[in-house]
C-alpha cells in the first residue's frame, strides 16, 4: 500500500499563494467524512475563463503550482479532496505548512522543487507530456529533466512503508503517562 | 540550562515526551480546542480503533463556525450543517469531552472562548484543527493549528509528533501612530515578510509597541501569524498578561533570555504607521488607508486588481463599499467592540451599506449590552447578532454577493472567502466603523480625534 512512485501527465495552476479556500471553498466543509470533497475542488478556477482542467490531462496524478501552494486554512479536506480527484503528488516551488503536514499524513506526497527544474516541469506538462516522480530515488524525470528532491526521512519511511502514525504515537504510551504525572504545569 | 533560550525553546522543551534519532519529537498537548468543522472524521478514526479520548478535560469544543447569528434555533437550519453540529454534540457526549453549545452561555468562537475561561496559560501548548490556533501566543504559549489526522492523534494520545519549528523574532521598533490597533500592526508585518516569508517557523513579536498593546491587541497580531506563512506566534509574558488573569503570577519564565539566537531576525519599522487596508486577495496585499492602489508589481498582484475591480493609482478612499463586518476570531473582543462604536457613537451606517456586528462570544454580547455599545451599533442601523464565525467564512449563510466590497475585521481576503466572488478589504474595528459610516473606505483619524495607541 506503500508509495513507491507515480508517472502521469499534469495539471498545471502556475500561480504563487494558492490558498486552501481556492482549493477548497468552506461551503464544502460541511460533511462529517472524507467523501463528496470532488465537486469542490478548486471550484471558482474550475467555472472561470481559465480553468486548468479544461486543457490539462483528466487522469492527471500531478498537481504543478507556484510558491506558498496550500497556504491558509487548516482543512486537511484541501488534501482529501486532491487525492477524490485521483492527484497522488504536487509539484511546487513551495507550501504552506498545515498543507505539508496534513499532505504527507494521508500520502500525498508534496514536493518542492527548485525554480530551474520547476520550468522544466512546467515546460513539459504544458506540452502534454509525462513525468515520473521515484520515491525511493527522491528525484523527478521527464523528457530532458532529472531533479532531485528533498524529503526526510520518517516521512519517506511513513509513506513507502504505510507507517501509522498514530500507532508510533500509542507505542509512547508509558512515556506519556511518566510526562503527565511529571507535574511541568507552571 | 546553561545557555540562553528562546521562549520556543523553553515551552518546548517541557512538553517534549520522546525524541528518538530520525523521527519527529513526541510533543504532549497541554489544551485541545475542538470545533464542528475539523473534529468528526478525527472522533470518527479514534472509534475506528476503540479509542477513547485520552485527557477529556485537557479538551474543549465549541460550535461557531455553522452556527446561525440571526437567533434561527438550529432544527431549522441547512441540514448538513445541522448534521455537523449534533454530531459534534454527540462526539463530545460519548467522550466526556466539555462541549459549550449553540446557544449555551460559554459558547462562542473557539479562539475567543478559550481565553476568555482562561484555560490558556503562559507556558502552554495548544492545538486546534484551525489556523488560527496561532492567537494563543499571545499569553505566551505555543499554539498552532494542525489538520484533522492530527486531531485524532492529540484525542487519543494528547501528543503529536512534530519537528521543532525555527524560531523568528520579528522586532517592531519605532511609535505607530493614531489609531493603530494589534490588527493594523498584523497588517503591517505580513505587508513587510510576506505571506510566505514566516513559512517553518514560529514567530515572536517584540519591541515596546508590543509590549504596549493590550492582551486583545496581542491576539489580533498572534492570530495572523499564520497569514504570514508561520503556524504560531508568540508574545512574552509580562504585567499585561498576568492582569488578565486577576492574579499574583510568576511569569519571569515564560520571555526569551537574553542573548537567546533566533534563526531569523526581521525588524519591522512602524514609525508613524497609518491605519492599514488590504487591496488585494491576500493580506499582505496591503496599504495605508490614505494611500492609492498601488501599481501590480507581478501577475499575481495583476490578477488581485482584476479579481477587486480595483484600478491602480486610485485612492483607497474612493472605494465605495456595499457590507461592514466586524467579528472573527481575530477582532470581535469587547475591546474591538468598544473601539468600533467609540466611532459609531451619534453617527449613522451610510445608506446603502449593511453593517453586521457579531461578538466573539455570548458573553462579550452580554458585557457589550451591559456597557451601552449594543445600543450604540443599533442605533447607528448595524445589525447586532448572535455569536460565530459568521461572515468570515461563511459557512453559516452570512455572506458577501459577487462584486460587492466588505471592510471585514476577520484575517482572510482570498478569492470567494466571505462569499462567491466577494471582494474583502482587511482592516481594523475603527477602520471598519469609519468606513460605515463614510460608505467608502475611510479614515478612521478623521473620526476620533484623540491619540488611540496601545491597543
Amino acid at each position: 500500500m506503500g508509495f513507491e512512485s507515480v508517472q502521469s501527465k499534469c495539471i498545471c495552476i502556475a500561480r504563487d499563494d494558492i490558498d486552501t479556500d481556492q482549493i477548497i471553498p468552506a461551503r464544502y466543509l460541511r460533511g462529517i467524512d472524507r467523501e463528496g470533497l470532488r465537486d469542490g475542488l478548486f471550484q471558482a478556477m474550475r467555472e472561470g475563463p481559465e480553468n486548468p482542467f479544461a486543457t490539462g490531462a483528466s487522469d492527471a496524478a500531478i498537481l504543478l503550482a507556484g510558491r506558498n501552494f496550500g497556504c491558509g486554512s487548516s482543512r486537511e479536506h484541501a488534501v482529501w479532496a486532491l487525492q477524490e480527484a485521483g492527484f497522488r503528488a504536487v509539484l511546487a516551488l513551495s507550501f504552506g505548512d498545515i498543507f505539508r503536514a496534513n499532505a504527507l499524513k494521508n500520502g500525498l506526497l508534496p514536493i518542492e522543487l527548485p525554480e530551474p527544474a520547476w520550468h522544466e516541469s512546467l515546460r513539459i506538462a504544458a506540452l502534454g507530456g509525462v513525468l515520473t516522480i521515484d520515491l525511493a530515488a527522491q528525484v523527478v524525470r521527464g523528457d530532458g529533466v532529472t531533479a532531485e528532491f528533498a524529503v526526510d526521512a520518517f516521512s519517506k519511511r511513513c509513506l513507502m512503508e504505510g507507517v501509522d502514525e498514530l500507532g508510533y504515537l500509542l507505542g509512547h504510551v508509558a512515556r506519556i503517562e511518566a510526562h503527565e504525572g511529571a507535574g511541568y504545569d507552571r | 540550562m546553561s545557555y540562553p533560550r528562546t521562549l520556543l525553546d523553553k515551552i518546548w522543551d517541557a512538553h517534549r515526551v520522546a525524541h528518538e534519532t530520525g523521527c519527529p519529537d513526541v510533543i504532549y498537548i497541554d489544551l485541545h480546542l475542538l470545533h464542528e468543522v475539523t473534529s468528526p472524521q478525527a472522533f470518527a478514526e479514534i472509534e475506528r480503533r476503540s479509542l477513547r479520548v485520552r485527557r477529556p478535560l485537557r479538551t474543549l469544543a465549541t460550535m461557531d463556525h455553522s452556527t446561525p447569528t440571526d437567533g434561527t434555533s438550529l432544527e431549522n437550519i441547512e441540514p448538513m450543517a445541522r448534521r455537523q453540529l449534533l454530531r459534534l454534540a454527540e462526539n463530545c457526549a460519548r467522550h466526556g469531552v466539555p462541549l459549550l453549545g449553540y446557544g449555551a452561555p460559554g459558547n462562542g468562537i473557539v479562539h475567543v472562548v478559550a481565553p476568555e475561561q482562561r484555560l490558556v496559560r503562559p507556558g502552554m501548548t495548544v492545538v486546534c484543527g484551525d489556523s488560527h490556533t496561532s492567537t494563543h501566543g499571545a499569553f505566551a504559549a505555543l499554539a498552532f493549528g494542525i489538520g484533522t489526522s492530527e486531531v485524532a492523534h492529540v484525542l487519543a494520545t494528547q501528543c503529536m509528533l512534530q519537528r521543532k519549528p525555527a524560531a523568528m523574532e520579528v522586532q517592531l521598533t519605532g511609535t505607530p501612530g493614531a489609531c493603530i490597533t494589534g490588527k493594523d500592526l498584523a497588517l503591517a508585518v505580513i505587508g513587510n515578510i510576506t505571506p510566505a516569508g514566516g513559512v517553518g517557523y514560529v514567530i515572536e513579536y517584540r519591541g515596546a509597541c508590543v509590549e504596549q498593546l493590550s492582551m486583545e491587541g496581542r491576539m489580533s497580531l498572534c492570530n495572523m501569524s499564520i497569514e504570514a506563512g508561520a503556524r504560531a506566534g508568540l508574545i512574552a509574558a509580562d504585567a499585561t498578561t498576568a492582569t488578565w488573569f486577576r492574579e499574583e503570577m510568576d511569569y519571569s519564565h515564560w520571555r526569551s533570555d537574553r542573548g537567546a539566537t533566533f534563526d531569523r531576525s526581521v525588524r519591522v519599522d512602524v514609525s508613524g504607521l497609518a491605519p492599514q487596508i488590504t487591496w488585494g486577495t491576500h493580506p499582505g496585499m496591503v496599504a495605508a488607508v490614505d494611500a492609492h492602489v498601488p501599481q501590480p508589481a507581478n501577475p499575481g498582484e495583476c490578477r488581485a486588481l482584476e479579481y477587486m475591480g480595483l484600478d491602480p493609482g486610485r485612492t483607497m478612499s474612493s472605494v465605495a463599499i456595499q457590507h461592514v463586518f466586524i467579528g472573527s476570531c481575530t477582532s470581535s473582543r469587547i475591546e474591538d467592540l468598544r473601539l468600533a462604536a467609540g466611532v459609531l457613537r451619534g453617527r449613522r451606517v451610510a445608506p446603502g451599506v449593511r453593517m453586521l456586528v457579531v461578538p466573539g462570544s455570548r458573553r462579550i454580547k452580554q458585557q457589550a449590552e451591559l456597557e451601552g455599545l449594543a445600543r450604540v451599533f443599533k442605533e447607528a442601523g448595524a445589525e447586532w447578532r448572535e455569536p460565530g464565525c459568521s461572515m468570515c467564512i461563511a459557512m453559516n449563510g452570512d455572506s458577501v454577493p459577487a462584486g460587492e466590497y466588505c471592510v471585514s475585521t476577520s484575517n482572510r481576503n482570498f478569492e470567494g472567502r466571505q462569499g462567491v466572488g466577494s471582494r474583502t478589504l482587511l482592516a481594523s474595528p475603527l477602520t471598519a466603523a469609519a468606513s460605515a459610516v463614510a460608505g467608502c473606505v475611510a479614515d478612521p483619524r478623521e473620526f476620533i480625534k484623540e491619540q488611540t495607541h496601545g491597543i
